[in-house]
């Protein structure tokens, strides 16, 4: 299914989700722990976005546990990689053609 | 709809984001500075008060024990002063020093370190004390080279100077402490400096 030119917009209008998106491009798997630190936002706050964005199917979650403790591994899928790499390009070309 | 400045804003926002949570960028030239020092005096404490120069592959000397007692502790020194000058950078930048890019800069450099640690432990212990300067340069340069794609680039640079330096030595077995004072010291030096006035000011 190709996203439409707003559905990109909605997708990555927010800092936070556009952070998230980026993070997780270059980094294989992120938990929930290191995501709240490099992008300085509350539990609350981050919780919502990740939520939008796993209801995208932009990312994948695993849950384990680590010495009894639960630990949340983020990854992007497929189809979020497609959308970030759409949404690159789509502001390149907004760039370039306001140029 | 948004205009070009936001756009550019965007990408720089996801440049940013994506070097941050990629790589570990809290290194301090001070660090390297200061490490440099505890080398120079380390290899002079060495040379002039343990008389401990070793010119052939096969070296002996009484002093060895101390010899390896003031490198493990300019080791620790130089280690507690790279941290201690990460940590006070890494909240400067209001980061955590503790954080994924710190774990995998050091994980990737303690591969190379550890296995050429207890190499060159072996080499010791049968005698071949005149391979312990290349081989600490070459297995530093190589941690250096590794830990070079999870941090600045110039590490990935001080690694190959090292990698050379401890190469070239295995030719010039006699001047062994020279060659680890330049790669320890000087190298490390010129490096602290270098990024000081690079990135800290």
């Amino acid at each position: 299914m190709k996203l439409s030119f707003d559905d990109l917009h909605k997708a990555f209008e927010s800092r936070v989700r556009l952070g998230i998106m980026s993070a997780l491009a270059v980094n294989d798997t992120l938990d929930f722990t290191s995501l709240k630190e490099f992008l300085d936002v509350t539990d609350g706050n981050l919780a919502t976005h990740i939520k939008k964005l796993e209801k995208e199917e932009f990312i994948g979650v695993e849950k384990s546990f680590i010495d009894n403790k639960p630990n949340t591994k983020y990854s992007m899928t497929k189809k979020g990689k497609k959308a970030f790499d759409d949404y690159l390009k789509l502001m390149e070309q907004i760039i370039k053609s306001q140029k | 709809m948004k205009d070009e400045q936001d756009y550019i804003r965007n990408i720089a926002e996801i440049r940013s984001m994506m070097e941050r949570t990629s790589k570990f960028l809290s290194l301090s030239g001070w660090a390297g500075i200061i490490a440099g020092i505890y080398a120079l005096s380390g290899a002079w404490i060495a040379s002039y008060v343990f008389g401990f120069n070793p010119n052939d592959i096969f070296y002996s000397s009484p002093n060895l024990p101390n010899v390896v007692m003031l490198a493990c502790f300019v080791l620790i020194l130089a280690l507690v002063t790279a941290i201690y000058f990460s940590w006070k950078k890494s909240r400067q930048r209001s980061e955590k020093v503790w954080n994924t890019t710190s774990r995998r800069l050091l994980t990737h450099m303690a591969v190379p370190l550890v296995s050429g640690g207890i190499f060159i432990l072996f080499l010791m212990s049968n005698g071949l004390t005149g391979l312990i300067a290349p081989l600490t340069l070459l297995f530093y340069g190589l941690a250096l080279y590794n830990a070079g794609t999870y941090t600045i680039f110039e590490v990935r640079l001080m690694g190959m100077i090292q990698i050379a330096l401890g190469l070239i030595n295995c030719w010039f077995i006699e001047f062994g402490l020279i060659f680890w004072a330049i790669g320890f010291g000087i190298v490390h030096i010129t490096y602290g400096i270098y990024m000081h006035f690079r990135y800290e000011r």
